[in-house]
């Protein structure tokens, strides 16, 4: 079973270690975390908008946002902090997202096979029953050996963080 | 107060100069992944593929480095989007429905490249694949593919 504790540490570090990366870009946050599953949130920011006359928000930053998640959210349903990567991801667009609000996505790791981890994310903004979209995105697990040097890598950075 | 240029006017002038680079200078995400375009020489007069030059706000992973698996598939959604605006009669920018994308290799952190294809279009529906290189341009990094409805 994933720790969550130190989970939450990874999230702050993935999010926050490089300055002015794709996360700082996006300036995506986790909200919350449990085993198998994970919500995030994606504030509006001018700089995402794919449309200038409406203000609405590109696709792509919408599959960043729900790829993060469900990246998440397969690592929250292992044992070890294992990096996994993605595999396919497929994104169903079911309405624009209103500008000026931010979205929030929920995904969880619904399987968790030897070699695949499979997830399913939900993006919306003030209802999770109207969804903005919605997405499946399949995981490859690493193999046994590189997940727990990955862990025992990762983990001394995880030490200084709150 | 000075009325600034609506997109349909963009895409217009885009289309009658054959220059996308409008569009991607007028969307604020297109220039946020810092996405450019260039008409590769051919035989029909030029093949439209789009450049990722490599810049740091597009990383997720920094001790490879590699590239985030969303700003690739974002650079990709966003070619496929100006290449349908480039070889289409619309105007109004195109309605994602669905995209998926395969990713097959780690993306690193250069230059990456994107060219599109029309599969289909009918009279609503637009469907693209698109396919993303980096220095091998017959090993892809990613593939995908999108619905779009246009007007």
């Amino acid at each position: 079973m994933a720790d969550i504790e130190k989970l939450r540490k990874l999230c702050k570090l993935m999010v926050s270690a490089n300055p002015g990366d794709h996360f700082h870009a996006l300036d995506m946050r986790f909200t919350r975390l449990e085993e198998g599953k994970v919500l995030a949130e994606l504030p509006y920011s001018e700089s995402i908008v794919g449309n200038p006359e409406t203000g609405v928000i590109h696709g792509g930053a919408l599959t960043a946002l729900l790829d993060t998640c469900s990246g998440f959210a397969a690592i929250s349903a292992l044992d070890d902090l294992a990096i996994c990567p993605t595999m396919d991801l497929r994104v169903d667009y079911m309405r624009a997202a209103e500008p000026h609000k931010p979205v929030f996505a929920s995904a969880e790791a619904y399987r968790v096979t030897r070699q695949v981890v499979f997830c399913r994310g939900v993006a919306y903004q003030d209802d999770i029953n109207n969804p903005v979209a919605h997405c499946v995105a399949n995981f490859i697990r690493l193999d046994p050996e590189v997940s727990a040097q990955m862990t025992q890598m990762i983990e001394p950075f995880l030490e200084g963080i709150e | 107060m000075s009325k600034t240029t609506g997109i349909a006017e963009i895409i217009q002038q885009a289309q009658s100069a054959s220059s996308p680079e409008l569009i991607i200078d007028a969307v604020p995400y297109a220039r946020l992944l810092g996405m450019r375009s260039v008409y590769e020489p051919d035989d029909a007069g030029g093949a439209l593929i789009f450049h990722l030059p490599p810049k740091k706000s597009n990383v997720g992973n920094p001790t490879l480095p590699a590239l985030h698996g969303g700003a690739i598939g974002g650079f990709m959604e966003m070619a496929a989007t100006i290449h349908v605006l480039m070889s289409m009669d619309v105007v109004k920018v195109p309605r994602v429905v669905d995209f998926s994308i395969d990713y097959v290799r780690a993306g690193r952190y250069e230059d990456t490249w994107a060219s599109c294809s029309v599969v289909r279009q009918g009279n609503k529906l637009v469907n693209v694949a698109i396919q993303t290189w980096q220095q091998d341009r017959d090993a892809s990094i990613a593939t995908a593919r999108a619905h779009f409805l246009i007007e």
